[in-house]
């Protein structure tokens, strides 16, 4: 007798190496805009890792290079050793906004990345099912985004990118448009997908909270243009909870990453 | 009680308009050689429906053909304009200067180059249907998110994938709101053509009643144009609803 299969296979989360990565973008007339300056940054395989700065400080620029999405100016990213040049087949994104397709249905939005990959839908399904029912809508298969509220097609958006069995999730402010409660429920839920699935994870938010609570690694971001001015490793057991975020420690990580942002004049002190 | 009140308001206004035009008429005093009743038109298309249907189906002819080279030509021209900057730096300023002639003063240029036939009538429509076409489908196109783009390339996806999954299908409201006013403007089109010189059709028809001083088929051939636009307007409707998904429907 086999144990009852777990809500989702464990993946093997691969490595990231951003070395030497800088970001200069042309603008209009002509001037560039250093957008990145020379980051460096290594992340472990199943590593969960928040970057967290200020509106503008490059932080989403800095994922989209390692997404594929925008080429580097200068240094290079490397996925499991392999020179990032285009979207890696092992990396899903999450974005801001859920970016539902709203004449699909959530299953249909679901296989989105399994019809442009080419694979056949039939071997999708059942994982796909397994991960609605992970994220609490089994049955809204059928449902159209129309009638789903915000944290719930954000969750599709989350089933959407994890059912490309990604070793890499990069989650770009994801819980940024939510409302505060629904937002409360997403990082915890996220945290327990994350534990049952093994990824690595890579999440951009302006939320310190946010990132202590989730990350393994927290990275501090200057403003423009972006460096990585903190490098803190987050030594909170797991699973975490609210009650975590009264512990000593927990406070002492926030007021930690609270002074760089004072430093660096982004909050005033009290 | 109020939705029934609200759909009956345009019927009972038309019927209100209709009666009083059927009233009115002989109580002033008018012979149906200056204005004819309704009732007198409508007999006249009954009376007269044979010669009507067979101009009629000329005018339908020229315009779904104008109509539908137009939409071809009209969404290819908006592909080019939307992938190749430079096309588009080309074309954009000489289809705005186009579309600034007033088409009818072509008219009877078409009929001098393109002979008395199908193709100036064609030609009118399609010129017409054309620039409509063109501009809401780029506007389509255009209307996509940015992000929308990074979600499928994230996926893999290459700018054809792109288009099929994503950027056509939410171009479509756009791309048939486009159509719609084109082939409105295609029956005008068809029927400015068949004014300037023609054997047939129901612009042609109208013109020989009211030379004849024939009033009453004046009129009768007006309401069956009319009646042309708005049959074809409703077909790409009916199209529209099974092409689109109705973003309130699943309310």
């Amino acid at each position: 007798m086999r144990d009852p299969a777990p809500a989702t296979a464990r993946l093997h989360g691969v490595s990231v190496a951003i070395e030497n990565v800088t970001k200069i973008y042309e603008l209009r007339d002509g001037s560039d805009l250093l957008a990145l300056d020379r980051v460096d940054l290594a992340i472990a395989p199943g590593a969960f890792v928040a970057i967290v700065g200020p509106s503008g400080c490059g932080k989403s620029t800095l994922l989209s290079l390692v997404a594929g999405l925008a080429p580097v100016s200068t240094g290079k990213i490397l996925i499991d050793g392999e020179e990032v040049k285009r979207p890696h087949e092992k990396v899903g994104v999450v974005f801001q906004t859920d970016l539902l397709l709203y004449w699909r249905t959530v299953m249909d939005n679901i296989m989105l990345p399994v019809e442009i990959k080419g694979w056949r839908r039939q071997d999708y399904l059942p994982k796909a099912e397994r991960l609605l029912e992970q994220v609490g809508l089994a049955g809204f298969a059928g449902k159209y985004p129309s009638e789903l509220s915000g944290g719930m097609r954000q969750r599709v958006a989350i089933c959407r990118a994890l059912v490309q069995e990604p070793g890499l999730l990069l989650m770009d402010e994801p819980f940024g448009a939510l409302d505060a409660l629904t937002r409360e429920q997403m990082i915890a839920d996220l945290q327990a997908m994350w534990l049952s699935v093994g990824n690595t994870v890579l999440f951009i938010t302006h939320s310190i909270e946010e990132a202590v609570f989730l990350a393994d690694r927290v990275l501090v971001m200057s403003p423009r243009p972006g460096r990585i001015d903190l490098d803190r490793t987050i030594d909170i057991e797991r699973p975490r909870s609210w009650r975590s975020r009264t512990d000593v420690t927990f406070i002492e990580y926030m007021s930690e990453i609270r002074g760089i942002f004072e430093a660096r004049g982004v909050l005033t002190k009290e | 009680m109020r939705a029934i009140t609200e759909t009956a308001a345009a019927p009972v206004l038309a019927l209100l308009i209709l009666a009083v035009w059927q009233v009115g008429v002989p109580l002033a005093g008018l012979s149906d050689f200056i204005l004819p009743t309704p009732w007198q038109i409508l007999r006249r298309i009954a009376v007269d429906h044979q010669l009507i249907a067979t101009h009629a189906s000329v005018t339908l002819f020229e315009t779904l053909a104008g109509f539908a080279i137009a939409a071809v030509t009209g969404v290819g021209t908006a592909l080019m304009i939307f992938y190749s900057r430079l096309f588009e730096r080309a074309i954009y300023p000489l289809l705005v200067a186009l579309q600034t002639i007033p088409k009818v003063a072509l008219a009877p240029l078409l009929v001098l180059y393109l002979g008395y036939g199908f193709a100036p009538k064609l030609f009118l429509a399609f010129l017409l249907a054309f620039f409509p076409i063109v501009i809401a489908t780029v506007v389509g196109l255009n209307g996509l998110d940015k992000a929308m783009v990074n979600l499928t390339r994230s996926m893999g996806a290459n700018e054809w994938q792109t288009f099929f999954k994503v950027r056509l299908p939410s171009a479509l409201p756009s791309l048939f709101g486009g159509l719609k006013v084109g082939i409105s403007l295609a029956v005008i089109g068809a029927v400015i053509g068949e004014y300037v010189a023609a054997e047939k059709g129901l612009g042609y028809l109208q013109l020989q009643a009211s030379s004849q001083f024939d009033t009453t088929l004046s009129f009768a051939s007006m309401i069956v144009i009319a009646a042309l636009g708005v049959v074809t307007f409703w077909s790409l409707e009916a199209m529209e609803k099974r092409a689109v998904f109705q973003r309130e429907a699943a309310r």
